[in-house]
């Protein structure tokens, strides 16, 4: 229990996903501008981050380790990743319209965040077991979410501010990252 | 709209060059730049994935149906990125190991997805290949500079040869994660300035 707990921990602060792995950048300066849309973005990678890393895992232990096939790791993963974005999809919009609606447009984007593709393949690289690996996604996912929702509450702030005309959106934005990322830099020695 | 194919080359050495530019492709782009050789290597992985998925999916785009397009974008591009995977593997193994997860993640790089759905599912063949090489060197000029900078600061070598000599203290800042963002973002607002936008 103490070392999952350890391990909950090091994903969430130390090897944050976005501020130390430099995964999902993408939908991390796309989605930031507005609080709403960051909420959004960071319950829909959370949602099928988890369910991404449970069965890539499944499906590495048991389909593709087991035929020899592990060269294949790369497409089948993608294609399971796209496929349960589909799926997640179409189940929400028919049971729960109200969470649907929330997520809209996000949905579909995660395919290609490189956060979730990442994240299932370093539960693979790391040989973590089952229980390590459904900690590990779900620790991930959520150190997404507080990078993105910290980061954009910032960003809210600067776009109040007045800055020179080169260093605008983007480029700002990068530097705020950057500072942000060296506060969590003061999480290394915890564990 | 009549470009030629010499203009969609170019296009994406300077106007339309990726990530700065297009803001498309960032992750690889922050996290193997803490060396000119693990850029460089990234940038012609992605030059070889782009060259090819572009112009398997021009050869394809009558066949494609529209509604699953982005399902068979994503396996050709996969299939190359496989293709990758192996032969650097086999030939490179050095920077293969130094690239890590970075490489099978090429596959979601939106750069490629993006180039697929913009330009090669609406072109022909031959500006596709070029538009493809074209924003391919772009992004591996791109990688090695911003891997030049990073490594002369961080490390103070260049290419693995000391640049300082003996007595310089290297700025390790730029080589961790912080110095990434900062120094990709300071590197924009230049583009910025000499593009006099």
């Amino acid at each position: 229990m103490g070392d999952l707990l350890v391990l909950m921990i090091s994903c969430i602060l130390i090897n944050n996903i976005l501020l130390a792995q430099y995964l999902g950048n993408c939908p991390f300066l796309g989605t930031s501008k507005k609080m709403e849309t960051a909420v959004g973005m960071a319950m829909a990678v959370i949602f099928v981050l988890v369910m991404a890393g449970v069965i890539t895992w499944v499906l590495n232990v048991y389909c593709l380790k087991k035929l020899g096939i592990e060269y294949l790791q790369t497409i089948s993963f993608i294609l399971v990743i796209a496929g349960l974005v589909q799926f997640v999809e179409m189940f929400l919009k028919k049971s729960i319209p109200a969470l649907y609606a929330g997520l809209g447009i996000f949905l579909p984007l995660i395919t290609t965040n490189c956060a979730v593709m990442g994240v299932c393949l370093i539960n693979i690289k790391e040989e973590y077991s089952f229980i390590e690996a459904l900690v590990s996604s779900f620790a991930y996912a959520a150190g997404f979410g507080l990078a993105l929702i910290l980061f954009t509450g910032i960003r809210e702030r600067v776009l109040l501010a007045r800055v020179p005309k080169p260093l605008q959106d983007t480029s700002i934005g990068l530097v705020t990252a950057g500072l942000i990322s060296l506060a969590f830099y003061a999480f290394k020695g915890m564990v | 709209m009549a470009k030629t194919i010499a203009q969609e080359f170019t296009k994406g050495l300077w106007n339309e060059i990726p990530p700065f530019r297009l803001v498309l492709g960032l992750c690889p782009t922050l996290a193997v730049t803490k060396s000119v050789e693990g850029g460089i290597g990234m940038g012609i992985a992605t030059t070889f994935v782009l060259l090819f998925s572009n112009a398997l999916i021009s050869i394809l785009r009558n066949i494609i149906p529209p509604k699953v397009r982005i399902a068979c974008y994503i396996i050709v591009i996969a299939t190359f990125v496989t293709v990758v995977e192996l032969l650097m593997q086999a030939y490179t193994y050095a920077i293969f190991r130094q690239l890590g997860i970075f490489i099978p993640l090429i596959v979601v790089n939106c750069i490629l997805l993006g180039r697929a759905e913009a330009f090669a599912s609406k072109n022909k063949l031959l500006p596709s290949i070029a538009d493809g090489l074209g924003m391919g060197i772009g992004f591996t000029l791109s990688l090695a500079s911003l891997g030049a900078i990073r490594e002369i600061f961080g490390y103070g070598t260049f290419y693995g040869m000391h640049v300082f000599g003996p007595s310089f203290e290297p700025f390790t800042f730029m080589v961790e994660a912080p110095g990434a963002f900062v120094c990709l973002g300071l590197m924009l607002c230049l583009m910025n300035l000499a593009g006099g936008k």
